[in-house]
């Protein structure tokens, strides 16, 4: 074939004039444009629409707050990305295990559990659909590849519907009202309340500007601390400028970086959402797993990953403000397997912390980048969003 | 510069444009009827075929795999043999129908030129242009074929083999056995569309080179190592660029309601795709000597 090719090389450069050469490059430029408006486009559009805050009358810090307070949105449905990033390792269910720590009921193993399903937001980023339609139905969806798992609330009912493993879990309330909201705090207007409880005397808020967020205009509340010792650098809430609800909820460390929690919608609207959303049959063939009846706290699912002023189930709280701190008994004397007793498992947990001791013994604190955790040698757990060394000074003043 | 475009203007007798569909059906027709077309479409039916018996043996007791391990839906394929459509589209996309698509697209030039049979195309009057659309509609055509065999096999097993009747969405709504079928289709279409990424690749390799079974194994190469640098999370950022990505956002067809931020995704990926590497095979195929 290759005499023959350079033959045609040869005919085609003589039949080739410069006039065909630009014709070869120029179809070679369609190719190239296409590539070249298409990234202009990925690039610009984004860049686009996120410019121009729009143009809302001025509003104090204190009547944002309050418009908050009054806000009284009865029906919404959207989507909500939530993206989390405590520094943790990569752990999966084991990071969120740690996390929400002895509150956790006992585990009857189905992965329908909310439980065991929203511990895996403590870490990553997830898709989430919400839903409300008055304080009797609620919907909360954890969208997956190729699944999702659901969990509805629609009057006495609470269902927990995994389509991956086809697997259902259910729980029954005679005492109907909000004591049982299925939700846990996924919506930014969860972490807004949690936030807004923490403002005090020690605590700036202002009114940062304006923002749009899936398509609303919004203000921007802006809380920061002012006590030193606690970890949490600022927090920022864009509250609808229409109903005063919070769609995005962003909390920065003090050590700087990426954003420790950021909730925010993606998409939303305050119309009745579809009464079908709420009503749930188990599908055929499905494995359902009743709840046995608990106290109320036990149903109190949801695990917590905001760390401030807030206490976990059958804690202490010590301090206040925001550099308060949880005080829980782990319940195993001894405090955490360390060293040759604990096995494998023990001195690897061993190896994330770091060894401290005070006043109160001996400890091992676990960090990240919000939260940090002691736990002493005795068996008992102090957690909050404070610094190691504030952490050590509550352990031995709370002694 | 062929021989068909030196020829004056005035002396070409214009095409009308039933021409152009004979051009087609012949296309398709020769597509078709190749023992190597009809082998891959074996292969495509019989994979539900094989889901659906595995499903069925293992599931007789009457306990059924709550593992949630193995292709998306499967668990709810001894409750609904609808859902089988859903599981085998969920097996077939990320290997099975690309690579047979990738063999037809890499085939449709190459396989030509490696013949020898490709100026003879080219003395007719069609013009490369109008010939190389005329390849890439037919292997997308091939595209909504494979991807119809694989549903309806998978359809007709389901029914054979398991119950039908209302399904549960992976959202938990329920839906009549109609609307399941209207979203199968859906579905089928949404698959076929995420295949039009790849044989517009495969065509633009089969420009390239004049071996037929060179283009088809370098499209298909191409596919695999696409796929594996898709697996790798240091390159999250680039991801959302390659064509395989949101292939598996199918499955937000079966949330209620439709979830379609990434099947939006996924349908513009494809057509960027499709103008990128089908405007470069046609800047190629226009200009390129052909000696075979």
């Amino acid at each position: 074939m290759a005499p023959y090719e350079t033959d045609d090389a040869v005919d085609g450069a003589r039949e080739e004039t410069p006039h065909a050469g630009r014709r070869k490059a120029a179809r070679y430029a369609v190719p190239v444009a296409v590539v070249g408006v298409a990234a202009a486009t990925i690039g610009l559009v984004p860049a686009l629409a996120a410019s121009g805050d729009p143009d809302l009358p001025r509003i104090s810090a204190q009547q944002l707050i309050e418009k908050i307070a009054k806000s009284d949105v009865q029906q919404l449905s959207g989507t909500v990305r939530i993206s989390t990033d405590l520094g943790l390792p990569d752990l999966g269910g084991l990071g969120g295990n740690l996390a929400s720590g002895a509150a956790r009921g006992s585990g009857d193993g189905s992965s329908a559990d909310p439980r065991s399903q929203l511990t895996s937001l403590v870490s990553g980023a997830h898709t989430l659909r919400v839903a409300t339609d008055g304080p009797e139905k609620q919907k909360l969806s954890l969208l997956e590849s190729g699944s999702e798992y659901s969990l509805i609330h629609h009057g006495k009912d609470v269902w927990g519907y995994d389509s991956k493993s086809n697997e259902v879990y259910h729980s029954t309330s005679a005492d109907a009202g909000k004591d049982h909201r299925a939700e846990p705090p996924a919506t930014p207007k969860d972490f807004a309340d949690e936030a807004l409880k923490s403002v005090d005397d020690t605590t700036s808020v202002t009114v940062d500007g304006t923002e749009q967020v899936a398509g609303r205009d919004a203000y921007k509340l802006l809380i920061k601390p002012r006590q030193s010792g606690t970890t949490v650098g600022a927090i920022s809430i864009a509250v609808d400028a229409k109903t005063g609800m919070p769609l995005k909820f962003t909390l920065t460390p003090k050590s700087g970086g990426a954003a420790v929690l950021n909730v925010g919608f993606t998409q939303v609207s305050f119309a009745r959402p579809a009464a079908s959303a709420f009503t749930f049959t188990p599908p055929k063939g499905a494995k359902v797993t009743e709840e046995k009846q608990q106290g109320p706290a036990a149903r109190r699912h949801a695990p917590k990953p905001d760390g401030f002023g807030k206490g976990l189930n059958g804690a202490d709280v010590l301090s206040k403000g925001w550099t308060s701190v949880a005080v829980f008994d782990t319940g195993a004397k001894g405090g955490l397997p360390s060293g040759s007793k604990g096995g494998d498992l023990g001195g690897f947990l061993g190896s994330l912390g770091e060894k401290v001791s005070g006043k109160f013994g001996k400890g091992t604190v676990f960090s990240t980048r919000l939260v940090n955790v002691l736990i002493t040698d005795d068996g008992k757990a102090y957690a909050g969003a404070v610094t190691k060394d504030a952490l050590v000074k509550a352990a031995d003043t709370g002694k | 510069m062929s021989r068909a475009e030196t020829i004056p203007a005035t002396a070409l007798r214009r095409p009308s444009p039933l021409w152009t569909l004979g051009l087609l059906r012949s296309e398709l027709v020769t597509t078709i009827r190749r023992w190597r077309t009809l082998a891959l479409l074996g292969v495509l039916a019989a994979v539900p075929v094989l889901v659906g018996i595995a499903v069925k043996i293992q599931t007789r007791g009457g306990a059924a795999d709550h593992s949630g391990q193995g292709p998306a839906f499967i668990t709810q394929i001894t409750n609904n043999g609808l859902f089988l459509v859903f599981t085998a589209l969920a097996a077939t996309l990320p290997f099975f129908l690309p690579m047979a698509v990738g063999v037809v697209a890499g085939d449709a030039i190459a396989g030509e030129a490696g013949a020898g049979t490709l100026r003879y195309l080219l003395v007719a009057p069609a013009g490369r242009t109008r010939l190389l659309l005329t390849k890439y509609t037919t292997v997308m055509a091939f595209c909504v074929l494979a991807t119809l065999v694989v549903a309806v096999s998978a359809l007709i097993v389901g029914v054979l083999l398991f119950p039908l009747g209302d399904l549960t969405t992976i959202s938990g709504t329920r839906i009549s056995f109609a609307e399941g079928l209207g979203r199968a289709l859906l579905i089928a279409l949404v698959v076929a569309a995420s295949l039009v990424g790849v044989a517009a690749l495969g065509l633009f390799v089969s420009t390239l080179t004049g071996s037929g079974i060179a283009a088809m194994a370098t499209t298909v190469g191409l596919l695999i190592t696409v796929q594996i640098l898709d697996q790798i999370p240091q390159l999250h950022a680039l991801q959302p660029y390659f064509f395989p990505h949101y292939w598996l956002s199918f499955a937000d067809l079966m949330r209620d309601p439709v979830y379609w931020d990434d099947l939006v995704k996924n349908l513009g990926l494809q057509a960027l795709y499709a103008a990128v590497f089908g405007s470069a095979a046609w800047a190629r195929f226009t200009t390129k000597d052909i000696s075979a």
